[in-house]
C-alpha cells in the first residue's frame, strides 16, 4: 500500500515533492522504499546521499540519514559515509548528468573500489533542474536546450560503463516495470559490493517536449511497448535495439569488497601488534 | 613529555592529527603533501582508522565530509592545484557544519608552477577560495614542533566550531626535519563536537541553543534521522528559500568565528616590547624573520617580530596595538604580498609598512630580511 | 578565558618549545652541512642520519632537501643544522661543511663555498679552481663502499662515518645507533661495515 510506506518511509511533512506533473521520479523513490521495506533493513542504518539536480531532491523526503551533497560528488561523499561505518547501508540517488557527466570518474573508481553502496540512477536523458540541457544519456540526435540542432554526441550506457569499470552488479529498470526495478535495486542492496541499477526514467516536462515524445502516459506507455528482456538483448544486433529499453541484470559478479578488505588489513595489524606485545 | 625524536613536519600533522582522533583520511599524491597521505596511510590502520586513496582532491574533500557525517574525526591534505579543487566542498563543509580538516602544504603557483618549491601565496585562497560568505579558520605552524600541536588545536576548533580548519602549511615546515618531544597523550586537550541527541525523531538538527554558537550534532547510523543539506536551510536541516531565515544562517556561521575571536585568536611576539621594527611574517618564513631580528639586534636595530598563528582569523587587534608603537612594520612573505593587504588593512596610517616577498620559488632568507630591516 | 590570558598561554608554549636545551649560546657550535651527489646515491638519508645523531647527542637539528626532478637522477642537494642552540633559519646559507660525491654536483655547488668550509671530495672527483676551501679531504667513498664494503649503495654510510671523523660532530656510539634506527632490517651488519670503513678512511 502505497500510503503506508510513504507514512513510513517519506517525510510527509516536506510532501509534496518539487517535482513536475508526469515526472518518472517519485516512482523510483517509491521503488527504493519499497526495496527496503521488502528487506526489513534497519530504518536508522540507512543513508541516502545524493548529489544535485531533479532526482537528488529524493533525499530530504526520504526518512532517513538523508544528505544531499554537491554536484557529481555523492558517490565520493558516500565512500566516506561507508568506509566510516560499514555497517551502514549507503545508497546513493543520482540523475544521469550527475552521475556520468560531472560524477563519471567518482563512479568508475566507486565500481573499481567494489566498495558496497548502491547507485540509484534516475536516468530521464536530460538535465532537468537547469531547464532541458543535453546530457551525456540523450541519444544521438535528439533535441535539449543545448543541442537546438539535435545532439551529436554518442550516449552512455550507465549500468554498461560501471560493469566495466568493475562494478559487481549492475542492472537496468524503468519507471513503467516498477516491480522488476523494486526486485532489482533489492538484489543490489542485498549485493556485497558496488551495485548500480539504471533506471529508465521519463521527463516529460523537458526530454518529452522538446523531442515530441507526448504525455507522461505516452512515455510510459513507450517503455511498456519497447522493453527488451536483458537475457532477448544480448541475442539482438545494435541495429535492432535501436530505440529499445533494456530492463534486467546486466550482471552480478562475486569480487572482494573494499571496506571488508580494509578490516582485514585492520586486523592483520592488530593481530600482529599483539604478537609483538607477547614475544 | 617523551624522547626526542626526528621528524618531518608532513610526518607532525599526521602524528598530531591521531593524538587529536583523526581516524579518518581521504587524499590524492601531489607534492609537496604527499607524505601526509603516504604516513596515514601506514598509521591510521594501525590505530583502526581508515585511510583511502581518492582519485581526486574532489572526492578526497567529499568523502573526508561523509566520514566525519558518520562521526569519525576526518582530515585531508594537498597543494596547490589539489587544493583548488577542494574549494567546492569546502564550502559545503561550511554550510553543513561538519568538522573537518584541511591540510594544504603551500607550492608555488599559479598551476603547476614549481612543484617542489615553497610559497604562501594561499594566504587569500584560504579565506575566499570557496564561493559565498563564510566563516574562515586557518592556521599556520613554523616547526615541527609547533605542527604536532597545531594540528590538534586544528582539530579541536573545527570540533568546536563545527566547521572545516584549513592548517596552511608552506614547503619549508612540510618538509623540514626536527628534534621533538612528543606530548603524554594525558597532557594533550582534546574537543569533541558536541553530541546530542535531538528532542524528538526529525528534530531540529540544526537549532542553536541559546548561549551556545552551534548545534550538537549526532552522527549518521546512531538512531536519528535528519536531512543534510548544502543549500540554505532552516534549523531543521531542510531547504528553504526563506531570505531571512537564509541570512540569519549565514550570520551564524561567520558569527560564530568572527565573534568569538579571543578564543580561536593566537600570535606570537618576539622581541616585540622595545622594538622599532616589527617583522610581520607567518608559517615557514619566521624562521628566516627570527634568524634577521637576532641579526639586527646584534647591530643594534631593535626589531622584533610579529607572528599570526591564525593567519585566519587574522590578529588584527593585536597587530593594530602593536603598530601603534612601533615606527614601521616589514611584512616578509612567501608570496607577492597576500598578508600584507590585511596588515594596511589594520595597521591603516599608524606606522609605516613596508614589504618583502618572494614569488620565484626559492627561499627567504635572513640577509634578505635583514637588508628590509635596515631600510629607512 | 580572558584573552591576554590566551595569548600569553600561547607565547608560552611556543617559547618553551624553542628553548630547550639551551646549553650553550656560542655561536661557533652551528654546523651547516651540506651534501650533494646524484639521485639515488642517498645523500638525503645521510643528512637524516646526522640530524638524528645530533638528536641522540642532545643538539637541536635542522635537516631539508631539494626535492624534485633531481631525485629521479639529477643532481641532488641535502642539508642539516647542527646547534647547541635552537635553530632561526633552517636552510644552510654558510655551508661549514660541503660533501659532493659526483662532479656535476661539485662543479654546481663548489663557487658558494668559503675558504673556511671543510670540503669532503669522493677522490674520483677533480677539484675545480672556484673552490676556494683550506680545508679539502679527499676520500674512495665510491670505491670503499663497492671493494671494501661490497654494496655500492652503502656509499651514503661510509660517508657519514668519513663525515664525523672530520667534524666529530657526536660519539661513535650516538652515531652508530643513528645509522641503525634508519637502516632497513637484514643490513645491519652490512651498514656497521660501511660506518667503520668510512670512520677508517680518515686519517685522524
Amino acid at each position: 500500500m502505497a500510503s503506508e510506506l510513504i507514512d513510513k518511509y517519506m517525510r510527509p511533512e516536506h510532501l509534496p515533492h518539487i517535482w513536475c506533473p508526469g515526472c518518472g521520479n517519485g516512482i523510483i523513490m517509491r521503488d527504493v522504499a519499497q526495496a527496503i521495506e521488502n528487506l526489513g533493513l534497519d530504518h536508522d542504518k540507512v543513508v541516502i546521499v545524493s548529489g544535485i539536480g531533479c532526482s537528488s531532491r529524493a533525499a530530504g523526503y526520504m526518512d532517513f540519514n538523508t544528505i544531499h551533497t554537491t554536484h557529481g560528488r555523492a558517490i565520493a561523499f558516500a565512500t566516506g559515509i561507508k568506509l566510516a561505518n560499514p555497517e551502514l547501508n549507503v545508497i546513493v540517488l543520482a540523475g544521469d548528468g550527475d552521475i556520468s557527466a560531472i560524477g563519471g570518474n567518482h563512479l568508475i573508481h566507486a565500481a573499481r573500489r567494489n566498495i558496497g553502496i548502491t547507485v540509484v540512477v534516475f536516468n530521464n536523458n536530460i538535465y532537468g533542474m537547469t531547464g532541458g540541457q543535453y546530457s551525456p544519456t540523450t541519444p544521438r540526435g535528439e533535441k535539449g536546450t543545448t543541442a537546438p540542432y539535435g545532439n551529436i554526441d554518442r550516449s552512455f550506457d550507465i549500468a554498461g560503463l560501471a560493469y566495466g569499470a568493475g562494478a559487481s552488479f549492475a542492472a537496468r529498470g524503468s519507471v513503467y516495470h516498477v516491480q522488476q526495478t523494486i526486485s532489482y535495486i533489492q538484489q543490489g542492496i542485498s549485493h556485497k559490493g558496488f551495485s548500480i541499477i539504471d533506471v529508465a526514467d521519463i521527463c516529460p516536462t523537458y526530454y518529452g517536449r522538446k523531442n515530441k515524445k507526448g504525455s507522461a502516459v505516452d512515455m510510459m506507455k513507450y517503455q511498456r511497448d519497447n522493453a527488451v528482456m536483458q537475457d532477448k538483448a544480448v541475442t539482438m544486433t545494435a541495429e535492432e535495439l535501436k530505440g529499445k529499453v533494456v530492463i534486467g541484470v546486466l550482471a552480478q559478479v562475486n569480487y572482494p569488497e573494499f571496506t571488508k578488505e580494509y578490516q582485514k588489513i585492520i586486523d592483520r595489524l592488530g593481530r600482529e601488534a599483539e604478537e609483538r606485545e607477547r614475544s | 613529555m617523551g624522547k626526542t625524536v626526528l621528524m618531518q613536519g608532513n610526518e607532525a600533522v599526521v602524528e598530531g592529527a591521531i593524538a587529536a582522533g583523526m581516524r579518518f583520511y581521504a587524499g590524492y599524491p601531489i607534492t609537496p603533501s604527499t607524505e601526509i597521505a603516504e604516513q596515514s596511510a601506514v598509521r591510521l590502520p594501525q590505530v583502526g582508522g581508515k585511510f583511502i586513496q581518492m582519485e581526486d582532491e574532489i572526492s578526497s574533500m567529499a568523502a573526508t565530509i561523509g566520514a566525519s557525517a558518520a562521526g569519525v574525526k576526518a582530515m585531508t591534505a594537498s597543494s596547490g592545484p589539489g587544493f583548488s579543487l577542494k574549494q567546492e566542498n569546502l564550502g559545503y563543509a561550511c554550510i553543513t557544519e561538519i568538522p573537518c580538516v584541511v591540510v594544504d602544504v603551500q607550492r608555488s603557483g599559479p598551476s603547476t608552477g614549481l612543484p617542489t618549491s615553497p610559497s604562501q601565496a594561499d594566504v587569500m585562497q584560504a579565506k575566499w577560495g570557496t564561493h559565498g560568505d563564510h566563516p574562515v579558520i586557518a592556521l599556520s605552524p613554523s616547526s615541527v614542533r609547533e605542527t604536532y600541536d597545531l594540528i590538534i588545536r586544528a582539530f579541536n576548533l573545527s570540533e568546536k566550531y563545527r566547521t572545516p580548519v584549513i592548517f596552511l602549511m608552506d614547503e619549508i615546515v612540510g618538509h623540514l626535519r626536527e628534534g621533538i618531544e612528543i606530548p603524554d597523550p594525558k597532557d594533550i586537550e582534546i574537543i569533541n563536537r558536541p553530541v546530542k541527541k535531538f528532542a524528538k525523531q526529525n528534530g531540529l538538527p540544526y537549532h542553536v541553543e541559546e548561549g551556545e554558537w552551534v548545534p550538537t550534532m549526532l552522527p549518521f547510523g546512531k538512531g536519528q534521522r535528519y536531512h543534510i543539506t548544502g543549500l540554505a536551510h532552516s534549523e531543521s536541516g531542510f531547504p528553504t528559500n526563506d531570505n531571512a531565515t537564509a541570512g540569519k544562517l549565514v550570520r551564524r556561521l561567520i558569527d560564530k568565528v568572527e565573534k568569538n575571536l579571543d578564543d580561536i585568536v593566537t600570535y606570537e611576539e618576539v622581541m616585540c616590547e622595545d622594538a622599532d621594527v616589527a617583522v610581520v611574517c607567518f608559517g615557514g618564513t619566521a624562521r628566516a624573520a627570527q634568524s634577521a631580528i637576532e641579526q639586527a639586534r646584534e647591530k643594534g636595530i631593535k626589531a622584533g617580530m610579529f607572528r599570526p598563528i591564525t593567519v585566519w582569523p587574522f590578529p588584527g587587534k593585536q597587530l593594530e596595538a602593536l603598530s601603534k608603537k612601533v615606527k614601521r612594520i616589514v611584512v616578509a612573505e612567501h608570496n607577492d604580498g597576500q598578508m600584507l593587504l590585511e596588515v594596511q588593512r589594520v595597521v591603516k596610517n599608524n606606522c609605516k609598512v613596508d614589504f618583502v616577498g618572494k614569488i620565484d620559488g626559492s627561499v627567504l632568507t635572513p640577509p634578505v630580511i635583514l637588508s628590509k630591516i635596515e631600510e629607512e | 578565558m580572558s584573552e591576554a590570558k590566551k595569548t600569553t598561554t600561547k607565547k608560552a608554549a611556543a617559547t618553551k618549545a624553542t628553548t630547550v636545551k639551551v646549553a650553550d649560546a656560542n655561536k661557533k657550535t652551528k654546523m651547516e652541512i651540506r651534501l650533494t651527489g646524484s639521485g639515488g646515491q642517498g645523500v638525503i638519508l645521510a643528512t637524516i642520519i646526522l640530524a638524528e645523531a645530533g638528536i641522540e647527542a642532545g643538539k637541536h637539528v635542522a635537516q631539508s632537501q631539494a626535492y624534485g626532478p633531481e631525485a629521479r637522477g639529477g643532481s641532488c642537494k641535502a642539508e642539516v643544522i647542527i646547534d647547541e642552540k635552537p635553530i632561526g633559519f633552517t636552510k644552510v646559507e654558510k655551508p661549514t661543511f660541503f660533501m659532493a660525491l659526483t662532479q656535476k654536483a661539485l662543479n654546481q655547488y663548489a663557487p658558494g663555498l668559503s675558504k673556511s668550509c671543510i670540503v669532503l671530495l669522493d677522490d674520483t672527483l677533480e677539484t675545480p679552481e672556484c673552490l676556494l676551501s683550506n680545508k679539502v679531504y679527499k676520500a674512495p667513498i665510491l670505491e670503499s663502499a663497492v671493494k671494501e664494503v661490497g654494496k655500492a649503495m652503502t656509499a651514503n654510510i661510509v660517508a657519514v662515518g668519513a663525515i664525523n671523523a672530520i667534524l666529530n660532530l657526536v660519539s661513535d656510539e650516538e652515531l652508530h645507533r643513528a645509522v641503525m634506527s634508519h637502516v632497513p632490517k637484514g643490513t645491519e651488519e652490512l651498514n656497521e661495515k660501511a660506518l667503520q670503513v668510512g670512520m677508517k678512511l680518515i686519517k685522524k
